[in-house]
């Protein structure tokens, strides 16, 4: 280690200001900064600190997805196999492999694209890069469809980068969750590629049906929607890391227990969906609203939504209260928007950028009620 | 009677080194007056030259914009250096003391028996008005102003912190002095505020004329502006005053002997120092003799004061006027490889993401001054309400400021807060960003413009 810091120590002169590397000191930064924790102390305020930085904090929720990654690798492959009718053939390895030659060249487009631009804006900015994309870079691969084009990642990715966050300011001024601004960017305009049965199963064969259980659903075909222990343990065609609520579930249980997501926004999420749900299967005007209330927390990205994307803690609510209702919120108009509206089989990603726009008027209304409340103990001083 | 206030928000940050129960008198000579100690001081008019001879009371310097406020000498002897920094801020009074003290007299009176503008002109002629502190804003009270009532924390809960009950055993006259003059500067109450199941001292819980509050939990629960927000929050247009146990007796001295006597218990705490103890001695003393052959080996930070809210000093620096406290920590300027992707089960985080969390809840830390990370715009939500015990919205609060909309800080409750208050938020803050001066600056802007 100490060769290697003495190495940073003698190149670094060349990325400051004046040397010949000068417009890559942002990068110089973000690699010196990956290796080593800086050496700077604290100056006003307090002496001491807590060991926490954005590093960890994002590093975490990165760990909290792999096993949704992991399980949508494999269920890559095992769709792919099962639509040729040779699953039953196929080892396990053959799947795994067919996965990652299908999933990881996703990945590495939408790191390479994400962080190129977040360098880039760094740099003319002057500040640190920021760690906000190693979540969302992350992010758009398990929202993608397995089939997507490449082009179609680096250029949704570029959108949201761009669009979605820096011109904001960067990490923490955007408003919309920028993984899903990817999403929605390709699902608007690419619709004949986004949508239907085409991209869900990793070269389908032609006479095998790629329907996802939400194009089911959304198309009438309440009966062919599959059980729900399948759908809850991911055995169904969908995004990449959607399709297993179990694995999502790991990753929330690591999220909540870590102390890093929000179990406020992800409990009352579920329970508006539930609610919504239950109000469709009183309702009862077609067969999709019967279906049982708890099959849709299994559908589609309902659980991942919420999980990873609803509980961005820059695009979602910052008061507490406020997330109880942004949860909600979300969990009522995704179910509202998937039973409502055909056209739009994926409610999930719509309620959540709906609400991201939403919730700093949620927050507006908790800050007023506790403004409200100071006001009203002077008043009752004063009376 | 008295009445118990729960918290359950804050944090305790466990350290190494808390002092021994053990006072020793410290032999030193070199005091100083920092005017930098007083957050309104911006214009300090200095009355004395280097070489002047001094005594105990003989004013040094006096405030222009408030020229009732004047600052004088802890010690007799001669004035050995007037020291400026940058853009000639006035950072220091030295004065090296004689053998032998003499005074200037203020005349004893029962404070029972004088006018409260007679109380507070001999407050201010001795120096130890600067005692009295006001929300809002937190700088010297205005002897101008009437406060609505005066508050007085009877603890301190800071890492580290000296035990006050320990601190003012044997000084019952000289509190209850005290707590008579502050009586008299006031028409509505004066609140003592001690910690629930601490076993407070006699000479704190034998005190008459005072409202009695206990407070439990953890740390902010000794800051004066919880406390003021629990028991009688400021409202817009309210003044409140503040001060501390150690200062109560400095001003019931005045009243009882006629002299200024700035005796202070200080304690010498932190993971550095050998023999961590309590030290007998004045207010602006230097701490050159008593970290000298007393602390351990490198690069080390010297605070006056606590580590949440302390200030960095030489080490032949001098204690500030307000703090009971000087901690010594390691400094914190080396590269840690892979810092932040360690498991980390002997780190100091409240984040439940390093191992520490889980194995090791009751560690007593030896923490360094390092960053521990770069700083970034907010994105983590919902972590300064953890530690700050009020019914505030602490980082729209912040934001407020940093936008410098008035109506909005007024309404959210600057008037409350103090940079203390938010010195847990500073410590937990994921993205490391410096709150407390931020809320300074607030404080400050806000001052300029009610003024």
């Amino acid at each position: 280690m100490k060769a290697l810091r003495k190495y940073i120590d003698k190149i670094k002169p060349h990325f400051e200001e004046g040397g010949r590397f000068e417009k890559l000191h942002s990068t110089f930064e973000a690699f010196e900064t990956f290796l080593f924790v800086p050496n700077t102390v604290t100056t006003k305020g307090s002496h001491i600190r807590d060991a926490i930085d954005m590093k960890r904090t994002m590093s975490t929720v990165i760990m909290a997805m792999i096993p949704a990654l992991l399980f949508g690798i494999w269920n890559v492959g095992y769709q792919h196999f099962l639509s040729e009718g040779v699953i039953a053939e196929t080892d396990f390895w053959t799947i795994v492999g067919f996965g990652v030659v299908k999933v990881l060249p996703i990945i590495i487009v939408s790191y390479v694209v994400g962080l190129g631009i977040e360098f880039y804006f760094a740099q003319i900015r002057g500040h640190e890069v920021n760690e906000g994309f190693l979540v969302s870079g992350m992010l758009i691969p398990l929202v993608m469809p397995p089939d997507v084009p490449l082009w179609m990642v680096a250029v949704a990715t570029a959108f949201a980068v761009i669009f979605g966050k820096e011109v904001f300011g960067g990490t923490g001024m955007n408003i919309l969750n920028p993984a899903l601004t990817a999403r929605a960017f390709l699902f608007f305009a690419y619709p004949a590629e986004m949508s239907g049965d085409k991209v869900w199963i990793a070269e389908r064969a032609d006479a095998y049906s790629g329907a996802t259980p939400l194009s089911l659903g959304g198309s009438g075909k309440i009966d062919q929607i599959p059980d729900f222990a399948d759908m809850f343990f991911g055995f169904i065609p969908g995004s990449i890391g959607e399709t297993s609520t179990l694995a999502v579930l790991i990753g929330a249980i690591a999220l909540i227990v870590l102390g890093v997501g929000s179990w406020r926004i992800m409990l009352s999420t579920v329970l508006g969906g539930l609610f919504m749900g239950y109000i469709f299967n009183l309702w009862g005007a077609n067969a999709y609203m019967e279906i049982p209330a708890h099959y849709h927390l299994v559908m589609g990205g309902f659980a991942f939504g919420a999980v990873f994307m609803a509980t961005d803690p820059v695009s979602a609510t910052q008061t507490t209260k406020g997330k109880y209702i942004y949860g909600a919120l979300i969990g009522i108009i995704a179910i509202l928007v998937r039973v409502f509206n055909p056209a739009y089989p994926e409610g999930m990603m719509l309620a959540i950028l709906f609400m991201n726009v939403f919730a700093p008027l949620i927050d507006h209304y908790v800050t007023q009620g506790n403004i409200n409340r100071r006001l009203k103990r002077a008043q009752a001083v004063a009376g | 009677m008295s009445d118990t206030i729960k918290l359950k928000r804050g944090l305790d940050i466990k350290l190494i080194g808390i002092a021994e129960k053990k006072v020793t008198p410290l032999n030193a000579r070199k005091f100083a007056v920092k005017p930098t100690d007083f957050v309104a001081l911006r214009y300090p008019k200095v009355l004395v030259n280097e070489g002047d001879e001094v005594k105990v009371g003989t004013v040094l310097c006096y405030d222009k914009y408030r020229e009732r406020i004047q600052f004088t000498s802890p010690v007799s002897g001669k004035v050995i250096g007037i020291k400026r920094g940058p853009k000639r801020i006035l950072e220091e009074f030295q004065i090296e003391a004689d053998e032998k003290d003499r005074h200037v007299d203020f005349g004893a009176a029962n404070p029972a028996d004088l006018s409260r503008e007679e109380i507070i002109q001999k407050m201010l002629d001795s120096g130890t008005w600067p005692m009295l502190r006001q929300r809002p804003y937190s700088v010297i009270a205005n002897p101008d102003d009437k406060p609505k009532a005066i508050f007085i924390s009877g603890f301190d809960s800071a890492p580290l912190a000296p035990d006050m009950n320990f601190i003012v055993e044997g000084k019952e006259r000289e509190f209850q002095a005290g707590i008579d003059v502050l009586k008299q500067l006031t028409e509505g109450k004066v609140h003592l505020n001690l910690k629930a199941g601490d076993n407070p001292s006699k000479v704190l819980t034998g005190a008459s004329n005072v409202d009695m509050h206990y407070f439990q939990g953890p740390h902010p629960a000794s800051n004066v502006g919880v406390q003021i927000h629990h028991i009688d929050p400021v409202n817009k247009g309210d003044v409140v005053w503040y001060t501390y146990p150690q200062e109560v007796i400095t001003i019931g001295h005045l009243f009882l002997e006629g002299k200024y006597n700035p005796e202070k218990i200080v304690a010498l705490t932190g993971s550095e120092v050998l023999k961590p103890q309590y030290y007998k001695t004045r207010i602006g003393v230097s701490i050159e003799n008593m970290v000298k052959d007393n602390v351990k080996e490198g690069q080390l930070r010297y605070i006056s004061g606590n580590v949440l809210t302390g200030t960095k000093i030489r080490k032949d620096g001098y204690l500030s006027f307000y703090h009971n406290q000087i901690t010594v920590i390691p400094e914190g300027n080396y590269y840690e490889f892979f810092g932040w992707a360690k498991p980390g089960l002997n780190k100091f985080s409240v984040s439940r993401s390093f191992l520490s969390w889980w194995f090791k809840p009751n560690k007593k830390h030896r923490l360094d001054t390092n960053m521990h990370g770069g700083e970034r715009a907010y994105v983590m939500s919902g972590e300064y309400d953890k530690v700050i015990p009020m019914d505030i919205l602490p980082v729209q609060l912040v934001k407020s400021i940093i936008i410098e909309d008035i109506d909005l800080m007024e309404n959210l409750g600057i008037y409350e807060v103090d940079e203390e208050d938010f010195a847990l938020a500073e410590v937990v803050c994921t993205s490391k960003i410096n709150v407390q001066s931020i809320i300074r600056k607030g404080l400050n802007l806000m001052r300029a413009e009610m003024s």
